[in-house]
């Protein structure tokens, strides 16, 4: 499409192809106009998962109560965890690798803009699939891990299509993920600026690096077991089903082969969200930044280790329990490593508590609680008594909420200048701060003794008189409280959105590139290709007097991507394709693929030679642009 | 990055010329890696489910290793021809690069027309998808590769299509590379086809 006409490419200075308005967005290639998309979608998703999360609390709030029940509980659990994790904790780490990666390696942008683009529409795609079911005859309801054979049940009436939603919403999304994975190990280990060694990177930067590197390899997994899902629903496989030889704990076991990389893949950003936080706030360097490194790596790599203590109460056996109970409790110490880092940077600095630094502070208690249930639960004779009660619940909500979320939020607070080019209120900030941590204590914290109480996961009710009474009350109101914060924040943001353009570069007194540049970045990112003299970039240049980065490159044309309507299309085709097989109308499926490939065909073809954006314009542009 | 090359002097290795050429030949890689982990899962699924026959016939009664002889043959001689296209490339000999892409092409198709044809056959002799797991893992292992084959057969294609019009540049010398590279992964993955599927049917229980 875009620059259909091939000229020879060097001399030649091509139009800039830009787009106002819905189109600007449909079609754009920066990454940090696609992290906005990705805050945006990924923002959008949390509420929706929120809201259900406050639908279930509604009918655990009392015993014996009939408001959500049987199928339509089942639906919400399902959805609420599906959209939570795929949908909701993706994207918003998605949205800050694109945000802030690019700026903190001194790059122009990701490797590959394109495909940028085209992770973030197949995301979107699937997410709205799935989401769709609502009002298609019924959402999935087999929970978030789909386990079989209770996920291979077809309606016999045909009416009811929820889990095929899952395995399409699912399978189309983690394409997306998976090539965005792709795209930001390239632009690390091929974009970095002159003098930005490994060993020189920030600490987030890091994290992305060793989350990508876990996509990548564990996401095929899921890929795997969603076609094996599909195979047995849509064309009478027999993966799953015992009667023809099938086997169902191998869903099981490619399911948490992913699932597993998959919640680190999710907290390894959210550790180099607090590592920037809390040494920026302490006006201290990041303690043991090494051993720092050392850790992520370590923990991504133990992490393919330990799936099967999902599985504890499968029948795996002894041995194996046993084996994977040890691997399982060897993360705990690279994790410990982590917490001590933190706590050794804060200690003795000159402490902020903005509310980007409250955030990444409680984020540090939290988490450690989070993973003394982790070790308690690795314990497979323990498990047992705890495997699918509150307990569990407990545990991954400090974890993922706890852990991620809080740490999404100290991110947001402290990138938001960045990105929009406005503070956000700190006075909101505080009181959004204090309604969602002491809600998310509320909510979760009796949820630990409910679980050692019995009170399995998943159902929809309880009886009076267990005493069980209380503690789900209690978990109730916290959860309306998160819900109060929510809205504080979202009105945080309404007013922010409102007021001047007042951030500064470096609002902060930042460490890092991202701060050496306007707020919000201009859309070639760096005048001038920066020169990194050592670890913490910017903080270097400021200890040794300097106000501004050292060029690496004189002032010259900036080669820019054009922009493209491709990847919105060709994820469009597989959104189409997708209700194809939902409803087994194969002509639909074949017509959504034709428009997909015959995208790749034009994309393949019509090589895009890009434009450039000449000093002159670099001058006007100075002081950051609208 | 600017290339201040002339026209005919292409460097010698045009595939790594360009920081686009090398992003790409990295990502490239690193997709083999993810395709490594898929068929992996593939692989698993299949030998935990292979001996799982409760109706129709089982590997040993079904495969015939002569025409599977024949499709490895056809397969393994088209990984070599992709690499004199590959070699031809670095010399700069755009059109014998084209020739052995599409001999390639060809030795490729013989492949699929091989494997369709024994497809045929099982599903005459009761051996279906539906019919076991067995059946189930069989062609969705199999039938993935035969996937990526066809995959691979359209790719190269477009390729050496577009290559009439766009010569040999340091823009289309990186798609030559990775697509080589994607065929020589899928012969890959055929040898441990050969052996996990066949070999392993014919005579290991
Ligand atoms: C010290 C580190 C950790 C340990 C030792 C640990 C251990 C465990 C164990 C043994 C289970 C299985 C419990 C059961 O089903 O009976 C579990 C469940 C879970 N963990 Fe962790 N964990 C740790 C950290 C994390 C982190 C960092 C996350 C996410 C960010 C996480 C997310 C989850 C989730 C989502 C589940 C529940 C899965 C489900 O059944 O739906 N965990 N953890
Ligand atoms: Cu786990």
């Amino acid at each position: 499409m875009a620059n259909a006409h091939a000229h020879a490419h060097a001399a030649v200075h091509h139009e800039p192809k830009r787009y106002t308005g819905l189109m600007d967005w449909l079609t754009t290639v920066d990454h940090k106009k696609i992290g906005i998309l990705y805050l945006i979608a990924g923002g959008f998703f949390f509420l929706i998962g929120g809201l259900e999360a406050i639908l279930i609390r509604t009918q655990l709030m009392y015993p014996d109560q009939k408001i959500f029940v049987g199928d339509t509980f089942n639906q919400l659990t399902t959805m609420h965890g599906t959209t939570m994790i795929f949908f909701a904790a993706m994207p918003l780490l998605f949205a800050f690798m694109n945000a802030v990666v690019p700026l903190q390696i001194g790059a122009r942008d990701v490797a590959f803009p394109f495909v940028n683009a085209l992770g973030f529409w197949l995301f979107f795609a699937g997410g709205v699939l799935m989401n769709t079911s609502w009002f298609l005859g019924g959402a999935p309801d087999a929970g978030w891990t789909a386990y079989a054979p209770l996920s291979s049940i077809i309606d016999p009436d045909g009416k009811f299509h929820g889990v095929d939603f899952y395995v399409l919403g699912l399978q189309i999304a983690g394409i997306g993920t998976l090539i965005g994975g792709i795209n930001f190990l390239v632009t690390i280990i091929n974009m970095r600026a002159p003098g930005m060694t490994f060993m020189r990177m920030p600490l987030f930067t890091w994290t992305v690096f060793v989350t990508s590197i876990l996509i990548t390899f564990a996401f095929p997994a899921i890929t795997v077991a969603l076609i094996e899902l599909m195979f047995d629903r849509l064309f009478h496989g027999a993966f799953f089903e015992a009667s023809r030889g099938g086997n169902n704990v191998l869903w099981e076991h490619l399911f948490w082969i992913f699932g597993h990389p998959e919640v680190y893949i999710l907290i390894m950003p959210a550790f180099g969200i607090i590592s920037e936080v809390v040494s920026t706030f302490s006006k201290k360097r990041l303690f043991g930044y090494s051993s720092m490194v050392f850790a992520t790596v370590l923990i991504g790599f133990l992490s393919f280790m330990v799936w099967v203590h999902h599985m504890f109460t499968t029948g795996i056996g002894a041995v194996g329990n046993s084996i994977f109970a040890i691997a399982t409790m060897a993360i705990a110490v690279p994790t410990g490593v982590k917490i001590f880092n933190w706590l050794f940077t804060l200690w003795g600095g000159n402490i902020r508590f903005t509310v980007a630094n409250l955030f990444a502070t409680a984020f540090i208690p939290t988490f450690v609680m989070g993973g003394v249930t982790g070790v308690m639960l690795a314990v497979p004779a323990a498990d047992f008594q705890y495997h699918d009660t509150y307990f569990v619940v407990a545990h991954f909500h400090y974890v993922i909420v706890g852990g991620l979320i809080l740490s999404v939020f100290a991110g947001l607070y402290y990138w938001w200048p960045k990105m929009f080019g406005r503070m956000l209120s700190e006075g909101l900030g505080k009181v959004h701060f204090w309604l969602f941590f002491i809600g998310f204590h509320l909510t979760f914290f009796p949820q630990h003794f409910l679980g050692l109480m019995g009170l399995p996961r998943r159902y929809f009710t309880y009886m009076p008189g267990f005493g069980l009474e209380t503690g789900n009350f209690i978990s109730t109101i916290g959860a309306f409280l998160q819900g109060l914060g929510m809205i504080v924040f979202l009105i945080n943001i309404i007013v922010t959105a409102r007021k001047q353009k007042d951030a500064g570069n470096d609002p902060w007194d930042g460490f890092t590139l991202e701060w050496t540049i306007p707020s919000p970045a201009p859309e070639y990112n760096f005048k001038q290709t920066p020169l990194v003299r050592g670890l913490d970039a910017f903080w270097k240049e400021k200890m040794a007097g300097n106000k501004e980065m050292t060029p690496a490159e004189p002032i010259g044309p900036i080669h820019m991507p054009s922009p493209s309507i491709l990847p919105f299309v060709m994820s469009l085709g597989l959104f189409i394709s997708g209700y194809g097989f939902i409803y087994h109308h194969y002509i639909v499926s074949g017509a959504g693929l034709v428009i997909t490939i015959i995208s790749m065909f034009l994309r393949s073809l019509f090589d895009d030679h890009g434009w450039h954006i000449e000093p002159e314009e670099l001058e006007e542009h100075k002081g950051g642009k609208a | 990055m600017a290339q201040t090359h002339g026209v005919a002097a292409l460097p010698a290795e045009p595939e790594k010329a360009t920081l686009e050429g090398k992003n790409k030949l990295l990502a490239f890689w690193t997709f083999l890696g993810a395709e490594c982990v898929l068929f992996g899962c593939l692989f698993a699924t299949f030998m935990a489910l292979r001996n799982q026959v409760p109706d129709g016939p089982t590997a040993q009664e079904l495969f015939d290793l002569k025409t599977v002889g024949w499709s490895t043959f056809l397969l393994l001689t088209s990984s070599l021809t992709s690499v004199f296209a590959i070699m031809n490339m670095h010399k700069g000999k755009h059109g014998a690069t084209q020739l052995w892409l599409a001999v390639t092409v060809l030795l490729g198709l013989g492949f699929l027309i091989l494997e369709i044809d024994e497809f045929t056959h099982y599903v005459h002799e009761g051996h279906k998808f539906t019919s076991s797991a067995f059946g189930t893992s069989f062609y969705t292992l199999v039938g993935c590769h035969g996937a990526h084959v066809t995959f691979g057969i359209i790719w190269i294609t477009t390729l050496i299509l577009q290559g009439f019009k766009k010569g040999l540049t340091v823009v289309t010398a990186p798609k030559y590379y990775v697509a080589a590279l994607y065929w020589h992964f899928v012969d890959l993955v055929w040898v441990f086809i050969f052996t996990v599927v066949y070999l392993m049917g014919k005579v290991g229980h």
